[in-house]
């Protein structure tokens, strides 16, 4: 999960498409890359359980059973947080890669990476080892040019580009979208971010109030089945697995008729 | 479009302002990721054509490599030498 811009929602998504993908039957555990800052922990719910981070488990304080945090509501979900004390330098490309091989070893079927902001060492490292990459984009311009600038660092600077492999598959995730501000003209469209971007679209959040609601209990927003933002997480995953499900919550609702005439 | 806005004078989007300029900025962004990138090839060829006039290299013995490193750039060449008869 990467974006160039900060505060985008990568943490959000992360937190909601790891618990997605759990809730499906597959096994899954989400990183937390952001070291120094570490947050995924409190969306998730599970702060007061952290004992071991991932600078630990990199470098072999710690093994993986005693790292990884098990999500006590959605069988086959882990966590792993990030250090909140060490310097980022302290993760090395090795030390990640033997980490994700370990993950991989452990019959892990998904590995949700939540980069930091930036397009430097810590969300280059996020990125380095993925086969898939969804770019958060908020409809904002700094944020879909950083976008855009993203992948051009994925396209050049991760391990399939270095090796020559198949390029890492891409997909674009709107977040925080308001399809009212869309059709008064004040915010770019999906259709207009798609064309700009130009890789395929994954899904559509909505803003939604619910989200702030989900991050103060610590649970992740896919869990709140009535919300919009929870089910426009759910539909995501499903496209993901390969199902196809239409955009919801796109259209701006309708205004009742008093509004439309003088609104 | 409500009643009002109807009388009001049309001013255009900000949202379509937002897309033109991203337009021209993601571009640009673009063309700069290529051009970077689009004279290897061509140099690596060259370098090879030098170099084979006094040491008899493969293609593959010169390799190229443009790395960011934050601010500055490193243009990275190196060339294995044929081992010693
Ligand atoms: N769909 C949404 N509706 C409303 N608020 C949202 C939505 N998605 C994210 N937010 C809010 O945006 C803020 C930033 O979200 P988040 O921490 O997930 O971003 P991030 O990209 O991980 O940030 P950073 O770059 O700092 O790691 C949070 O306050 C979060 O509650
Ligand atoms: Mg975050």
């Amino acid at each position: 999960m990467t974006s160039g811009k900060g505060g985008v929602g990568k943490t959000t998504t992360s937190a909601a498409f790891a618990t997605g993908l759990a809730l499906r039957g597959h096994k899954t555990v989400v990183i937390d890359f952001d070291v120094g800052l570490r947050n995924l922990d409190l969306i998730m719910g599970c702060e007061r359980r952290v004992v071991y981070d991932f600078i630990n488990l990199v470098q072999g304080e710690a093994n993986l059973n005693q790292t990884l945090i098990k999500d006590r509501r959605v069988e086959g979900l882990y966590i792993l947080p990030a250090s909140q004390t060490r310097d980022k330098d302290a993760l090395t490309r090795e030390g990640v890669g033997q980490v994700i091989d370990e993950l991989k070893a452990a019959d892990f079927e998904y590995i949700v990476c939540d980069s930091p902001a930036g397009i430097e060492s810590g969300a280059q490292m996020a990125m380095y080892y993925a086969d898939e990459a969804v770019v958060v984009t908020n409809p904002e311009v700094s944020s879909v040019r950083d976008s855009d600038r993203m992948l051009g660092i994925i396209a050049s600077k991760s391990r399939r580009a270095e090796q020559g492999d198949e390029p890492v598959k891409e997909h674009l995730l709107i977040t925080r979208y308001a399809p009212a501000r869309v059709s008064d003209g004040d915010m770019l469209s999906v259709d207009d971010i798609v064309e700009l971007v130009g890789i395929g679209l994954l899904g559509v959040i909505p803003e939604s109030e619910s989200v702030l609601q989900a991050s103060n209990a610590g649970q992740p927003v896919i869990l709140d089945e009535k919300d919009p933002a929870g089910q426009a997480y759910s539909d995501v995953v499903a496209r993901f697995l390969g199902e196809q499900v239409p955009l919801r919550f796109v259209e701006a609702v309708p205004k009742g008729l008093l509004k439309r005439l003088f609104g | 479009m409500s009643l009002i806005s109807y009388f009001r004078e049309t001013k255009p989007s900000s949202a379509k302002l937002a897309k033109e300029r991203l337009q021209v900025v993601i571009a640009h962004q673009r063309g700069e990721r290529n051009s970077r990138y689009e004279f290897l090839p061509a140099m690596q060829r060259e370098v090879l054509e030098v170099i084979r006039k006094y040491i008899p290299v493969d293609q593959e013995q010169v390799q190229v490599h443009l790395e960011q490193e934050g601010d500055y750039e490193v243009l990275e060449l190196n060339v294995t030498l044929p081992d010693k008869p």
